[in-house]
């Protein structure tokens, strides 16, 4: 599609508008949708995240006709992963875990990683030792050991979901421990 | 308000530090959020205002290091908010949407805590020269301070959780203000550009009204978060900053060797125009310092320092020279009255 302004570039920006019950469609250039003085929230973004995002929302198998009822919902704030796939942002700190079984193919493609391996919070020191660099296989591994010692079998499974991925990645052989 | 900050320097451009020729400031910037309340952007006015009230206690409760200047976002009128930017103390995002805000500036401004920007928490310190670890470690006590009072949001997977996903994790921003004109000049810039996108970092430019990069001054920072440690983000920036400071340091002995005369003249061309214009822009003397600066480095002009060359860059913003004069003015007397600060600044220097 060519810009609705210049007519000459690519339409890269879209946008609708509704001003007094009238919709406006736009589809400009990214020079002259500046012109215009429309800047995406995400310009400061470094890379593709809305893209990533919708992408995503594209490919998985219940996207096109998302049911209400396979969509998933934050109990905390009440954010869909629909919504949250459209704004490129969470509500809260519940909507990690409401979204957790879907998020670590995002994380993959942002960090190139999906597990946290820095500060935890209960190290309150600054010494290096508290920084702990455990490697995502080995800390799955600790992590399983512990659900399976507590009984918590849902997120065994989970932990054990994830450590295949990760030994995949890594392309180590999976042993029949655990 | 900030009539004596307009006045002093900001010690992140205190033009010390580890590799102060190339490199003028370093941040590290950690996002955190208070478990169990909304993040601000669809927050309500009253979870906000919560936030807010729970970072007044901090303040109040906290030992020495919090003893700054706090400020509530209603508080400050629209030309101090710009002078704030300018200075980098809070970000453009901060100034978005509803006001319920707080900033805490550290003493000598080293270090800034945004209340409700994206994030509940954005702690950034800054430093002169090269210094990710001495900024992040600045960074690090307010973080724990903050840390015995509130309780974080944090899960075992994702780290410390934040609005946007690209922060999950460490939460850790790490970059550095670096002056490239050697690059630009040889026209390699795109080369190292690539090569420090293809590795995995952010490179960016302060795009004037040309396709200029203004100043020369380019932001390098880590794009990635979670699955790496604090300390693996500090020396991935660090290595790269030395990589990008040898290529520039090839680079100016490229041009000293090639074309020394038209260098040594572009430098003291640029000298001329600041000690003696009568009309300047913001983005003519971004321009023109970015010549003094190298100049500068390569000893052409000895006889000026980093600190008032950084201090010039400053003050010639347009919320700085506003504040600096204790009047507000539109952009024709800006200019002119820019020219005469920079003169004054220049007054008694001589080669």
């Amino acid at each position: 599609m060519v810009c609705q302004d210049c007519r000459k570039r690519e339409a890269q920006v879209h946008l609708t508008q509704i001003i007094n019950n009238e919709k406006l469609s736009l589809s400009l250039c990214k020079e002259c949708a500046a012109a215009r003085g429309f800047h995406s929230p995400l310009d400061n973004v470094p890379f593709p995240l809305a893209e990533i995002l919708s992408g995503l929302a594209d490919s998985a198998p219940d996207a096109a006709s998302v049911e209400p009822k396979d969509d998933l919902t934050c109990q905390a704030c009440g954010l869909t992963f629909t919504e949250f796939t459209r704004q490129g942002r969470f509500s809260c700190g519940e909507c990690y875990s409401a979204f957790r079984s879907r998020l670590e193919p995002i994380m993959r493609k942002i960090h190139g990683a999906s597990l946290h391996r820095g500060r935890n919070p209960e190290y309150s020191q600054l010494d290096d030792n508290a920084a702990l660099p455990i490697k995502e296989e080995e800390r799955l591994e600790a992590e399983l050991t512990k659900a399976i010692a507590a009984e918590d079998f849902e997120r065994a499974a989970e932990l054990r979901d994830k450590l295949r991925t990760v030994r995949e990645k890594i392309g180590v052989e999976e042993t029949s421990k655990g | 308000m900030f009539e004596d900050m307009a006045k002093s320097p900001a010690a992140w451009l205190s033009g010390q530090g580890e590799e102060a020729l190339v490199v003028l400031s370093t941040r590290i910037r950690l996002a955190r959020n208070v478990a169990g309340c909304r993040y601000p952007t669809t927050a309500d006015t009253d979870t906000r205002k919560r936030v807010i009230s729970y970072f007044d206690s901090v303040v109040t409760r906290a030992g020495q290091l919090f003893k700054g200047q706090y400020y509530k976002a209603t508080d400050i009128c629209p030309l101090d908010r710009d002078f704030l930017i300018e200075r980098h103390l809070i970000s453009p995002v901060f100034l978005n949407g509803d006001m319920s805000k707080a900033v805490l500036i550290g003493s000598q401004e080293r270090v800034s805590i945004m209340v409700n920007e994206e994030d509940h928490l954005r702690i950034q310190s800054l430093s002169s020269g090269l210094d990710p670890q001495g900024a992040f470690e600045l960074a690090m006590k307010y973080e724990i301070e903050i840390g015995r009072y509130l309780e974080y949001d944090y899960d075992k997977d994702f780290g410390f959780l934040t609005a946007c996903p690209t922060n999950a994790g460490t939460g850790m921003r790490a970059s550095v203000l670096i002056h490239l004109p050697g690059l630009v000049l040889t026209r390699d810039i795109d080369r190292v550009v690539s090569r420090i996108t293809r590795s995995g970092l952010i490179v960016r430019g302060f795009y004037g009204e040309g396709s200029d990069v203004l100043g020369n001054l380019f932001q390098v920072s880590n794009s990635n978060t979670l699955g790496l440690t604090e300390a693996d983000i500090i020396s991935q920036i660090s290595r790269m900053a030395h990589e990008i400071i040898e290529e520039e340091a090839r680079a100016r002995t490229r041009l000293n060797e090639e074309a020394a005369d038209m260098i040594e003249d572009k430098i003291w061309r640029a000298f001329g125009i600041l000690k003696h214009a009568r009309v300047l822009t913001s983005e003519e003397v971004m321009n023109l310092l970015s010549a003094v600066r190298l100049g500068h480095a390569m000893k052409i002009i000895d006889f000026l320092d980093m600190a008032l060359i950084n201090e010039i860059l400053l003050l010639s913003q347009p919320a700085h020279l506003q504040k600096y004069y204790g009047t507000e003015m539109d952009h024709n007397r800006r200019d002119y009255v820019r020219a005469q600060m920079v003169r004054e600044k220049l007054r008694d220097t001589k080669p």
